[in-house]
């Protein structure tokens, strides 16, 4: 057998024919679905007179638009304010009942965000394609799987066929050498990855994250990772199976059991790339250079060590970068030169399909435990990836944690990551999150958004301002 | 879907780098169950002055002079022309749908990000590529009523001196557009291949398909 990549053996497995250019016919084995990307694809199969081709392989959940507040939350869809979310997300309840797709509707433990809830029930194995119409897909990479974002059309092409067209992106490798030194998470791995080879450097590649600060990684921590691949312009970003990725799935609800569990765990061996594969292209990092980040512009490229200033558009001599610098100060009301870990927040958000799960919460409530959050900080909230997630923290008392030192823990959902529902930053607000995107407006119209850790993010809630972790008490 | 062969149109410059879909189409308007209407809300925190919701009169509200889309000159433009990582972010074929329902029919840039450029095909908008000096020089150029001709069948860009310039185009991609192909009944075509798939996969990885 021909030496190959984790990526080369996830594409040979999967595809059902290739035509001499190249163009293959992908087979899917998990489509995840939820309200924003799907009503037109389902109605695009009306229209045709179309049915699924194969509707348990599908798993839907609405998240983008459902409150997070518990006064909104309960009945159904019956308490939501605005009325265009409420027919989004009915929508969807309809359309899955139609197809006879399974659904956690919004009153179910299980409802949370597409991407938090697919591999805690066991729904993403290693060796799947998983699609689904969300950027963030490439968080189900972290299995060895081969998971990456769809458009509407797509959507509908995999109800229809059960397949995507695709021709096969290039293989890059990113290798994080070493140990991180105390208090780096996941997050701030990533971050730095981002900001070495910039929001388009994955651009046509499928990004394998490998070396031995991945490996120590839980497998939150490689969701995280992977979750942000797309950041860096890959549509796929993956990690090879180990005994972490099996752990993990073991006893699931979707996870396989008895004569297949052994089976498939035989197979999840072969999950990784071989020795001496090839990669079109190859990144190292130190993993014990790397620190704290902050990103301080409207492109998470634009992220810089909390021990750093702002810096000065003058310093670049790229005319495009240079300007983009420039708007992207002028945006976030910055100076150059200012010192990162002076920059006061108005907002905090602990949260989204990039640090929501268990280990987050946990990490921030270490943070923020003993503590209140600072005067000038007018809101602070923790909304779980998950209601299993919730249910889980407050069995660790952790609610209780952030409730007492000022911060709203809320009901699970995509929330202030995009803000298409009400939690959202007014014009001119600055916010800590811990989601994935700081674009001009991402989290509402002229918001200022900085990515962090979640331990980063607790910490500049409880200051008033970034703040090393490292030297945090 | 419409076909595309050649199109001539006014062009559009937006003189920006990583052009985000959240900027082409903010997110209160993906809400929305359909694939219409996404038009008049194209851009649209740069293009007003104070956010919009859905279900507005969009045409009430109070625009920016400065943003490109409003400017007198413009009025018209089906070529948008910008810089590098055009289409990057969120998966939202929104973007696409309220790109073509204000009447874009290409986009011209040096690069892409990939889930918009495969999404642009989908829906009859053609994302042309062309190296960075090129489209430097096309910004240099545009002036009033400054017309480019896309040529797919040739895949060429002409500028109104006759100057032409070759892109690259993937041989199904423009077989699809020049075609008006529906993807969903050319896949369905191979239904027995893919039954033959799943059959293996049944004997192979039950797990996957059980």
């Amino acid at each position: 057998m021909a030496i190959r990549t984790l990526y080369d053996k996830l594409w040979d497995a999967h595809v059902v024919r290739e035509e001499e250019d190249g163009t293959a016919l992908l087979y899917i084995d998990r489509h995840l679905v939820h309200e924003v990307t799907s009503p037109q694809a389902f109605e695009g199969l009306r229209l045709a007179g179309r049915g699924l081709w194969r509707s348990d392989s599908i798993l839907a959940v609405p998240d983008h638009n459902v409150p997070t507040t518990k006064q909104h939350r309960g009945n159904g869809t019956a308490k939501i304010d605005d009325p265009v979310a409420k027919i989004q997300i009915e929508t969807l309840n309809q359309n899955c009942e139609d197809f006879e797709i399974e659904e956690f509707l919004m009153d179910d433990i299980r409802q949370g965000i597409v991407h938090v809830i697919g591999p805690e029930q066991g729904a993403t194995l290693p060796g799947m394609t998983v699609v689904c119409g969300d950027s963030h897909t490439s968080t189900h990479g972290a299995f060895g799987a081969l998971a990456h974002g769809i458009g509407t059309s797509e959507v509908e092409h995999v109800m229809a066929t059960q397949c995507l067209i695709q021709k096969k992106m290039k293989n890059m490798l990113v290798s994080v050498d070493g140990k991180v030194g105390a208090g780096i998470t996941a997050k701030d791995i990533v971050l730095a990855i981002i900001g070495k080879i910039g929001t388009a450097g994955g651009t046509g590649y499928a990004i394998e994250f490998a070396g031995e600060a991945i490996a120590d990684l839980s497998m939150e921590g490689r969701m995280t990772v992977c979750n942000m691949a797309i950041e860096a312009g890959a549509r796929a970003g993956m990690i090879a199976v180990d005994q972490t990725t099996i752990d993990y799935i073991k006893d699931r609800p979707f996870a396989p059991t008895g004569e297949y569990w052994d089976k498939a765990v035989e197979a999840w061996a072969d999950l990784v790339s071989d020795e001496g594969a090839n990669f079109d292209q190859v990144i190292h990092l130190d993993a014990s250079q790397i620190e704290p980040q902050v990103t301080w512009g409207t492109s998470p490229e634009m992220v810089l060590p909390i021990t750093s200033v702002v810096p000065n558009p003058d310093d670049e001599t790229d005319a495009v970068k240079r300007n983009s610098i420039q708007a992207a100060l002028d945006y976030m009301g910055l100076q150059a030169g200012e010192p990162i870990d002076a920059i006061e927040v108005d907002k905090i958000f602990i949260g989204s399909c990039t640090n929501s799960r268990i280990e987050d919460i946990r990490e921030a409530a270490v943070v923020v435990k003993g503590h209140t959050v600072a005067d000038n900080v007018k809101l602070a909230m923790v909304v779980p990836g998950s209601g299993l997630v919730k249910q889980q923290a407050e069995k660790e008392g952790l609610d209780q944690i952030f409730i007492e030192a000022g911060f709203e823990w809320r009901e699970p959902g995509c929330s202030m990551c995009l803000a298409m529902n009400a939690d959202r930053l007014q014009s001119g607000e600055r916010c800590a999150s811990t989601s994935n995107r700081n674009f001009e407006g991402r989290q509402g119209q002229g918001g200022r958004t900085h990515l962090v850790s979640p331990a980063m993010a607790a910490a500049a809630a409880i200051k008033g301002h970034f703040t090393d972790i490292r030297a945090f008490s | 879907m419409e076909k595309f062969t050649v199109h001539k149109g006014l062009v559009v410059p937006l003189d920006r780098a990583n052009v985000d879909t959240d900027a082409i189409i903010p997110k209160q308007y993906l809400k929305s169950v359909k694939k219409s209407g996404f038009g008049p809300t194209l851009f649209d925190d740069w293009r007003y002055k104070k956010a919009g919701e859905p279900g507005m009169d969009h045409s009430l509200r109070d625009i920016n002079p400065d943003f490109v889309l409003n400017q007198a000159q413009y009025q018209g433009a089906s070529i948008l022309i910008a810089r590098e990582n055009f289409g990057c972010g969120s998966s939202r074929e929104h973007a696409v749908w309220a790109l073509t329902d204000y009447g874009i029919k290409t986009v011209i840039a040096p690069s892409y990000a990939d889930i918009f450029f495969n999404n642009s095909f989908k829906n009859g908008l053609l994302p042309v590529i062309l190296s960075e000096a090129v489209v430097d020089k096309l910004f240099s150029e545009i002036d009033n009523g400054y017309e480019l001709i896309i040529d797919l069948e040739q895949q060429k860009v002409i500028t109104p001196t006759g100057e032409a310039f070759s892109f690259e185009v993937d041989s199904f991609r423009k077989h699809c557009l020049l075609n008006g192909l529906d993807d969903i009944g050319l896949t369905l075509q191979y239904a027995d291949d893919i039954r033959a798939y799943e059959e293996k996969c049944k004997q192979e990885t039950p797990w996957l398909m059980a």
